[in-house]
């Protein structure tokens, strides 16, 4: 492999956004026919530097070349006019249009030449496995159905360079497993992988070589069959660490949660929460399980009092709660530490600091008609200390945090209000790995 | 009172909504709010007016109008987009720009009339054949050219929109930036074209007021139309098919009080009907959403790539 030009590679790239050094002097080589996977807790500067191959984000410093010409990425244009094809993290997609119109955007196509363009769709279909109905609409689709839609963009495109940014966080299984015969064949083809997953089964399974990231710099880059999970855990986080999750014994006490019948409806009216009936106990963790979409996110919003109930009762500790506003559910103890997909969708604010956002859940129960944050201020100071939350002051704009500090913050906020009953949803999505097992003990 | 010269009034009445409601259409279409609709009409206005006094040729007057209402536009883009300026409040300061300078530009012309060949330039033409038709061919087809350009130009657009691909890129500018920036458009490219093309329209549309429909120079010559058409924007569902009959609707509303001169309802209450209409359709057309009449998703938000 030595003598070999890698097909990309990346020289000293360093990239910050205000004081956060996202990628700092990453360095990276990647072969044709070869599935290199990206390793990193959140934070980490994954999708940074994904973005930059993409042409989204300019680096500050450092150079790419291209089969051992250094090129220029100013735009999306330019890495596509490249050959590199990327699958973004969070998808790019245009909901009001169809699937035939977000595969064909940007392309000079003839609208009469629309017949060749489903032909060659649909022999990609065939040849991949993929199905998807041309013209549904985006905002119609399940999240795996826009998954497939984005693989299908970039299949269309062609590329050399292949990119896929935590694609498998929506998949089931099977999913999963068509998504890596494409990458195989991909990878058969001559193409270059590059592939990005916290899930280290799926690592260890289709990986070549991993390069471990850490803070924005390069650690290691390692051959997959010379390495372990963890011996990739402790690069990740930099220290050797448990791995093992200790269960704390608790009392189990009298019921304290009762849902019978449930029916709850989603934003566009459809009923998605069709007669659920399960009840909690006191020092019980009820886990929910199911593939993204499956309603988890409606039933969580109606437990915590932010969703209407269509049908069904939510009694909690002997009192009926349905039908009444989430402030009477807040009052009781009841708590959502709701991480949605965006992570900013429910619960904080983006565009408020710390303190404001510890603020929203807790002015109702001061006296007087002015606010006074200083309390709060000195409890968003201890927060920073006991969970390590990485940000520049509490007055900052809490979207520019990374993922996992804003995740912090919400669990910090809503631990802080001693909860009787706790609702998390992805609680762990997006926190490095010490920090859970922090939580989980 | 005669009712095929009333809709053909009604028509008429109807063509400057047309244009800048068409104009406000590809603006917004292109995911920018620009309230100047009304700034851009009175320099359209002016600049057409001034040329035909000053030249007498129409075809020129339409050309400056045009010019003048995408130089609006313009500065506009420039500060939304390259600056990222806010689009309310320099689509606001667009309009009290364009009152002022319209008014200032136009002084020594107010009461003047346009040339006579000009006049007679736009004069109403009869289709051959279909102006015939009885009853439709009265008040559909025989007009001056602007109302015919004005058609031909909605038709256009929503071929444009609906049926070409720089259409379908240009929709996905508005919708969502990142993705259309993702799929290799140059977004800014899309907005300066788009956005001066919409200025030019509305332009039109205060050249038409000047040149065809009063045809005498007089100050704040627009009235308030252009934030009528901002309105029609949302009534028409950002449809520019839908475009000709809303605003042919409100030309109805907008000429209704001449034609009921001698009737026992308030003359005042007739000169409010095309405001009160305009409350009304917005308020019934945004009770009801739906994925036809929903407006551009990113309309009014600026765009960086780097930002999340
Ligand atoms: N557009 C942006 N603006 C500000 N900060 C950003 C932006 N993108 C990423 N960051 C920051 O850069 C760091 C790395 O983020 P990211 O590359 O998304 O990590 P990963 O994908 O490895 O989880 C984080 O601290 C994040 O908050
Ligand atoms: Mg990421």
């Amino acid at each position: 492999m030595k003598e070999r030009v890698p097909l990309i590679s990346v020289k000293n790239i360093c990239k910050s956004f205000g004081t956060v050094k996202a990628c700092n002097n990453i360095n990276l080589e990647i072969y044709e026919g070869e599935i290199h996977t990206l390793l990193g807790e959140n934070g980490a500067g994954k999708s940074t530097l994904i973005n930059i191959l993409s042409g989204v984000y300019m680096a500050d410093r450092g150079s790419i070349t291209l089969m051992g010409e250094e090129i220029k990425l100013s735009s999306p244009k330019d890495s596509i006019k490249y050959g590199i094809g990327t699958i973004y993290q969070h998808f790019k997609l245009v909901d009001a249009m169809t699937a035939r119109e977000n595969i064909i955007l940007g392309q000079k196509i003839s609208f009469r030449k629309m017949r060749d363009v489903d032909l060659k769709i649909a022999e990609l279909c065939s040849k991949y496995g993929i199905e998807l109905e041309l013209d549904k609409h985006v905002e119609d689709m399940s999240v795996g159905e826009k998954q497939n839609l984005e693989i299908l963009k970039v299949l269309f495109r062609g590329a050399k360079v292949l990119i896929l940014d935590e694609p498998t966080t929506v998949f089931t299984p099977q999913e999963t497993e068509k998504l890596f015969n494409i990458m195989r064949k991909m990878k058969k083809a001559g193409c270059a992988v590059i592939f990005i997953s916290h899930k280290m089964d799926e690592v260890m399974k289709i990986s070549d070589r991993i390069t471990v990231l850490r803070k924005g710099e390069t650690v290691k880059t390692l051959i997959k069959n010379e390495t372990n999970p963890k011996e990739l855990t402790e690069l990740m986080v930099g220290a050797a660490i448990d791995l093992s999750i200790k269960k704390v014994d608790a009392k189990i006490g009298r019921q304290i949660l009762k849902i019978s019948n449930l029916k709850v409806n989603d934003d566009d009216g459809t009923n998605v929460i069709k007669d659920i009936s399960f009840s909690v106990r006191e020092g019980e963790i009820l886990g929910i399980a199911g593939i993204a979409g499956s309603g988890q996110r409606e039933l969580c919003e109606a437990i915590a009092g932010v969703r209407g109930v269509k049908h069904g009762e939510i009694v909690f500790d002997g009192e009926h709660l349905e039908g009444k506003n989430p402030r009477e559910f807040i009052k009781r103890g009841i708590s959502l530490g709701f991480i949605p997909e965006d992570r900013l969708g429910m619960g904080l604010i983006g565009t408020m600091d710390m303190v404001d956002n510890l603020l929203l859940k807790s002015y109702q129960t001061e006296d007087g008609i002015l606010i006074n944050r200083k309390p709060l201020a000195k409890k968003a100071l201890e927060l920073v200390k006991k969970l390590d939350i990485k940000t520049p002051g509490i007055n900052y704009p809490i979207k520019n945090l990374s993922g996992g500090n804003i995740q912090k913050i919400l669990l910090g906020r809503e631990l802080g209000l001693k909860p009787r009953l706790l609702i998390m949803a992805y609680p762990v999505r997006g926190l490095d790995i010490t920090r859970v097992i922090l939580f989980t003990i | 009172m005669d009712m095929v010269s009333f809709l053909s009034a009604t028509v008429v009445a109807g063509t400057p909504l047309l244009y800048a409601t068409l104009g406000e259409i590809l603006t917004e279409k292109s995911g920018n709010l620009n309230l100047g609709v009304e700034g851009m009409m009175l320099i359209g206005a002016v600049a057409g007016f001034i040329s035909a006094y000053t030249t007498g040729s129409p075809l020129f007057s339409i050309g400056m109008a045009m010019i003048a209402g995408a130089a609006g536009a313009l500065v506009y883009t420039f500060l939304t987009v390259s600056l990222r300026a806010n689009q309310v409040v320099t689509g606001l300061t667009l309009t009290i720009f364009g009152t002022g300078l319209s008014s200032f530009l136009g002084q020594k012309y107010v009461g003047q009339v346009v040339p006579d060949n000009v006049k007679n330039f736009f004069k109403p033409l009869n289709i051959p054949v279909l102006s015939n038709i009885p009853f439709l061919g009265k008040i559909l087809f025989s007009h001056d050219i602007l109302v015919y350009l004005s058609i031909i130009i909605a038709i256009a657009l929503g071929i444009y929109l609906y049926r070409t691909s720089v259409g379908l890129n240009l929709r996905a500018v508005g919708e969502n930036p990142s993705s259309a920036d993702a799929a290799s458009i140059n977004i800014n490219l899309y907005k300066y074209i788009n956005l001066m093309l919409g200025g030019a329209i509305c332009g039109l549309g205060g050249a038409y007021l000047s040149l065809v429909y009063v045809p005498t120079w007089q100050e704040n010559i627009t009235s308030g139309r252009g934030w009528i058409a901002v309105a029609l924007v949302i009534f028409a569902s950002w449809n520019p098919y839908k475009a000709i009959i809303a605003s042919y609707l409100f030309g109805g509303l907008d000429i209704i009080g001449f034609r009921l001169e001698n009737a026992v309802i308030s003359k005042y209450f007739l000169d409010m009907l095309p405001y009160l209409g305009t409350i009304v359709a917005l308020t019934v057309f945004s009770a009801k959403k739906s994925r036809k009449n929903s407006p551009p998703k990113h309309l009014g938000l600026p765009y960086f790539r780097e930002e999340r």
